[in-house]
């Protein structure tokens, strides 16, 4: 964990809502994926979590929904200017137990965590199977990203306008996987978490406080006790989900 | 050379900067980011008999200027706080310790300090009177006179180490409340815990925080802290802790010429975890420049 000053790269519209933000600046303990930043915007109190796309040293990329007032001003920042970032934050996936043909599972702003975690895996040699799914076809982004990475892309529409028609675990019919990470909407978690056949892991979304298990803002359940999402996870395994 | 030195109820503290309570966990989540060892002391996560799971998610929600919290006395209960978190912070803070101490009877309370007492990392006793996030308990006991005039005997009656109330904002007036413990053998007052807040999601029409409402801090709080810990001074002559909304040096030499003998820092924390250490660093540079040679020298100057 540490607070820093990152520098704007590159700011751009990649498909409704949604933004690619390019960083330059000290990306130490950031190359895990799964892991977030909090991010400092002016006029707002609070950070903005955000979970790492992409990172190599020096440089970090974040993909992220304009949903509110915090993520608009921030859609709105162009290059040069400088964010107040605490980066290395959560635990972040563990890759060891991956097995030879790990599955992803992205829904919407929980895509941009497996970018970083689908470059890690391929470069070790694994078959990866991703599992991007969005509302529309208009929200979809990444896709060809992902397939350069040598991952085989399965997309999913809600509306069936791109892809497959449905839902991610609709998408998940037929697919054969020795382990699964996911990361997406609580529902589509629980959904995957019902659907899948082997062991995995999820990355949970909850308001945060800090973000580095100060406040206790964002405390679950688990069959371990309780965690903070933000310093214990955000990664849960799906043995010790507590629905 | 300034000096920064305060003594709080017989206690002396290298400095007057406390990171309050629900803000610091048990110390060691900060020693990660600074040595915390730099600290005049500070108040750990309000400690109730039973382990506490708190409220349900979601707890925060940002406002203007400052944010609400609902996060409802989450704790992992008297016993292991005594058995695994003090150990814990002993390998990490060498100073005395400001123990939080919560309840829902005046029972309750007298228990839990008792118990508190005996630790010897303990330095002060703070009992949280305030908690707006719990039903039942903490701000019920803090919003009439009498109320708080029972717990502060329940509680002076069973310990050695000086007690120190911690006030609510939501009452109509905060002196009397204060005057009460004083009365009843307090040794200090602290103030203020968060006002009573709400937000509502405008796209589901509903509130944010799971608990409805939550307790607001932040800089928006600073102005009604400051205002409070004045009416306090005015009104008792055991110390004032002041708090709310304090996020600089400047403000907490605002706070201590209004009469504060030393100041938590809260929310602060939470967005900038090197907060209370830049605070520390800052004083005596602003004291300098202020011409101020003792803080203590300072204390409820304004008046």
């Amino acid at each position: 964990m540490r607070k820093s000053t990152f520098t704007i790269a590159s700011q751009r519209l990649i498909a409704a809502n949604t933004y690619e933000l390019s960083l330059c600046g000290d990306t130490e303990g950031l190359d895990v994926p799964g892991r977030f930043v909090n991010i400092r915007v002016d006029g707002f109190y609070l950070r903005r979590p955000i979970s790492v796309c992409d990172c190599r040293p020096g440089y970090l990329t974040l993909i992220y929904k304009a949903v509110g007032a915090g993520t608009e001003k921030l859609s709105r920042m162009e290059e040069g200017e400088a964010l107040d970032l605490l980066t290395g934050l959560g635990n972040g996936y563990d890759l060891s137990v991956a097995g030879s043909e790990p599955l992803l599972i992205g829904g919407g702003a929980g895509v941009p965590p497996m970018y970083l975690l689908a470059k890690k895996l391929t470069e070790q040699g694994k078959h990866v199977t991703a599992i991007l799914g969005f509302n529309t076809s208009e929200e979809v982004f990444y896709e060809e990203a992902f397939r350069e990475l040598g991952a085989c892309v399965i997309v999913a529409t809600a509306d069936g306008s791109r892809g497959v028609k449905g839902f991610v675990t609709d998408a998940m019919e037929g697919i054969a996987y020795s382990y699964f990470y996911t990361c997406g909407p609580g529902p589509m978690l629980k959904a995957v978490y019902d659907r899948s056949v082997t062991e995995g892991q999820f990355s949970f979304e909850e308001r945060m406080g800090c973000g580095f298990g100060a406040c206790v803002g964002c405390t679950c359940r688990t069959k371990y006790g309780n965690k903070r999402i933000c310093r214990d996870g955000p990664v849960l395994t799906k043995e010790e989900i507590v629905w | 050379m300034v000096n920064t030195s305060v003594t709080l109820c017989g206690i002396p503290m290298d400095n007057p900067v406390i990171p309050a309570s629900g803000t610091f966990g048990f110390g060691y989540e900060f020693a990660d980011w600074y040595d915390i060892n730099i600290l005049g002391t500070f108040s750990f996560k309000g400690t109730t008999r039973e382990p506490r799971y708190g409220n349900p998610t979601p707890r925060i929600a940002e406002a203007p200027s400052g944010m609400l919290n609902a996060v409802g006395l989450q704790n992992p209960g008297i016993d292991a706080v005594i058995s695994e978190e003090l150990p814990k912070l002993r390998k990490v803070f060498r100073k005395p310790v400001m123990a939080n101490i919560s309840g829902f009877s005046e029972e309750e309370y007298a228990y839990n300090c008792a118990r508190i007492d005996k630790e010897e990392q303990v330095g002060w006793i703070e009992v949280n009177i305030s908690c707006p996030n719990v039903h039942n308990g903490g701000m019920s006991f803090g919003t009439d006179p009498a109320s708080a005039l029972a717990v502060t005997k329940a509680v002076k009656a069973v310990t050695t180490k000086p007690v120190i109330m911690k006030l609510s904002p939501n009452v109509t007036d905060i002196a009397s409340v204060a005057k009460a413990c004083e009365e009843g053998g307090a040794d200090g007052v602290s103030l203020i815990n968060t006002l009573m807040g709400l937000r509502l999601d405008l796209k589901r029409r509903r509130p944010i925080l799971a608990n409805v409402t939550g307790g607001l801090s932040g800089p928006a709080v600073f102005p009604v802290a400051l205002r409070m810990v004045w009416q306090v001074y005015e009104a008792v002559s055991i110390p004032v802790i002041g708090l709310g909304g304090v996020s600089s040096a400047e403000d907490v030499i605002e706070m201590m010429l209004a009469g504060a003998t030393a100041v938590q820092v809260g929310a602060a924390n939470l967005v900038d975890p090197y907060a209370c250490k830049t605070i520390i660093e800052d004083l005596p540079k602003v004291m300098e420049k202020l011409n101020i040679r003792s803080l203590e020298e300072i204390i409820g100057g304004a008046h």
